[in-house]
């Protein structure tokens, strides 16, 4: 037992007189394992973090050429300037589509779960685009929404049905307000298989024998669902909310291939490199990276509080 | 699906109205999987038969029509001179070069701070424990001046040290593995006279597998689908999968069946490896997420 104690409490340390070349061996192990990765940490995430707020106090270029001290300058502009603020408002559009996507993927998982023959083929689909090139998928849904202008180019997909069916075609991605639905609907065929295999994983991870009992007891379907598949995944939903929060304040590469963030449809992140690279206020950008930080900073201790709960 | 719950045999009541109930509801869920699966799979059948046409066919022929004649020509030129090919090599490069140093680095890191509990460990691992919430993308703001400062931009090497660099979820799937992989083996190969190198390479990597399979697959999804890093580092004249892609909306901009054949040939070898790989997907995913 005496043995085991100290195992345990010095996992790999030795006793008796090998004990020095041991520490060596210990000390030049840690230092040479962790060299490498901790030099790529601090160049690559915390000089760059640092710059950032050092940076957003300033004006200046890419270059670094012309450096001015302005204090809240920044951070001034981006909360009273409408074309920085305003990509806020879309953020939300992301964030209502977040929990129709959680809602959807949710529901599909309950059904992928009961009795169904080819299951797998059905998950496998909705997974699928999940793994598709988000370049890819983005440039379909250009296509897939498109009105056609007559010489060119035709009608997309979605207008070719309705045309067939007799109505008439619609400008989806140059209409203001509607160009955030199309591509919030193109966020959720992405991502919504990516919730679905998670929600299908824990009501899985939850034992038949429940399931049975339940049955032997009566319950009904909605109650199944209430009483047990929803306490089951309370942790797995809740931290899909929390993610889709921090998904929908990051969103990018999606609208930006589409619309370029035109017709409304620009995000706080496509703002922040069209600034930095497009327009070379770095000062000013990096006072929105901050401001995102910031946000994702609280974000996540809110997600950490929640889950001390629930432990 | 022998672990699924039976949903439906609570319902095996022997009267009637329970059976034809019962029999709507099998229906309805049917109908609501089939009406979802359409809407993922009718935008790819779209973007296949398009890829398919000539340019005059795409132009005149409805979206669903089938094409009257074949034209493979358009995959030529997608795969050439829409550079395809070349963004298949560069990606290809990346990928091993980003997938071994992750796997190096991210197995190593976590073996000094799972193993050892020295105060220097202890210091590294809340630094990269605080990392993770610091914002990748908007950080890039002032990432670019130090890698242009290495003199990496426009180079291959660039994408490469950002993903080995800044992952550090990788390293937390190695810890949360290594939690479970008991001392009593690194110890007895210490007794009999192993050092801790010898340890790591001979017993913990062998056994950190399905890790490594986890990383692997997280890895290179997120680097396959990547736009943004190679965009920003590499430009248009090195160009990856995503960004050889995103290219052909300016020269090819009105010829949508190039695109398509372009969106076909980056789709297949997905296509192929999810396929094949189907279940290690889901688990690398599920258990990836978990120590988010």
């Amino acid at each position: 037992m005496a043995k085991n104690k100290i195992a345990l409490s010095n996992p790999l340390g030795h006793t008796g007189k090998k004990l020095g070349g041991q520490y060596m061996n210990k000390m030049i192990t840690v230092i040479l394992f962790l060299l490498i990765p901790t030099l790529l940490l601090f160049i690559f995430t915390y000089i760059p973090a640092f710059n950032m707020f050092k940076y957003s106090f300033e004006e200046r270029d890419q270059f670094g050429a012309t450096v001015k001290f302005i204090g809240f300058e920044n951070y001034k502009t981006i909360f009273t300037t409408p074309e920085y603020f305003s990509t806020f408002k879309n953020s939300l559009y992301y964030l209502v589509g977040s929990f129709i996507q959680l809602a959807l993927a949710l529901f599909l998982a309950t059904i992928l779960c009961s009795k169904i023959r080819a299951s797998n083929f059905f998950k496998g689909v909705l997974f699928f685009p999940y793994m598709i090139n988000t370049v890819a998928v983005a440039v379909i849904f250009r296509r897939f929404f498109q009105r056609g202008d007559g010489i060119t180019n035709t009608d997309g997909t979605l207008n070719s049905i309705i045309t067939l069916f007799g109505g008439d075609p619609v400008k989806f991605l140059s209409t203001e307000g509607l160009v955030n639905v199309c591509l919030v609907f193109v966020s959720i065929w992405r991502y919504i298989g990516f919730d679905l295999v998670m929600f299908i994983g824990a009501i899985q991870s939850v034992s038949p024998d429940i399931y049975e009992a339940a049955e032997l007891d009566g319950a009904n379907r909605w109650q199944v669902f209430k009483y047990i598949i929803a306490p089951g995944i309370r942790p797995i939903i809740l931290l899909q909310m929390i993610l889709a929060v921090k998904g929908a304040i990051s969103v990018y590469e999606i609208p930006y291939i589409i619309t370029g963030g035109k017709f409304g449809s620009s995000t706080f992140v496509i703002q922040t490199t069209e600034t930095a690279f497009k327009f070379q206020k770095v000062g000013l950008a990096s006072a929105m990276a901050v401001v995102l930080t910031i946000i994702i900073i609280i974000v996540t201790i809110i997600q950490k509080l929640a889950f001390k709960e629930e432990k | 699906m022998s672990k699924a719950y039976a949903m439906d045999s609570y319902s095996d009541y022997n009267d009637k109205e329970s059976k034809i109930v019962s029999g709507i509801f099998t229906f309805l869920k049917y109908a609501v999987l089939v009406i979802a699966c359409l809407i993922v799979i009718v935008p790819l059948v779209v973007v296949f038969l398009g890829s398919l046409k000539s340019n005059t066919e795409f132009l005149s022929s409805n979206v669903f029509a089938l094409p009257t004649k074949i034209e493979w020509s358009n995959y030529k030129t997608a795969f050439i001179d829409g550079q395809v090919l070349e963004g298949f090599k560069n990606t290809a490069i990346i990928l091993v070069f980003s997938c071994i140093g992750t796997v190096i680095t991210g197995s190593m890191t976590a073996y000094v701070l799972q193993r050892f509990k020295t105060t220097l460990g202890t210091v590294i691992k809340a630094a990269f424990l605080l990392a993770t919430l610091l914002p990748g993308i908007s950080m890039q703001v002032t990432v670019y001046r130090i890698v242009n400062a290495f003199h990496l931009v426009g180079s291959m090497a660039a994408p490469i040290i950002l993903y080995v660099g800044t992952d550090i979820i990788s390293i937390y799937i190695f810890i949360q593995f290594l939690n479970n992989i008991s001392y009593s083996l690194d110890e007895s190969a210490i007794m009999d006279g192993a050092n801790y190198f010898t340890v790591y390479f001979r017993i913990i990597f062998p056994l950190l597998k399905p890790a490594i399979a986890t990383v692997l697959i997280i890895k290179i999804i997120s680097i396959y689908n990547d736009f943004y890093t190679p965009q920003l580092y590499m430009g248009k004249s090195k160009p990856v999968v995503s960004t050889a892609l995103y290219n052909f909306i300016g020269p090819y901009g009105a010829k949508w069946e190039i695109i398509f054949a372009g969106i076909v040939i980056c789709i297949i070898p997905t296509l192929i490896i999810f396929l094949v790989l189907q279940k290690y997907i889901y688990s690398g995913l599920v258990n990836g997420s978990v120590k988010e």
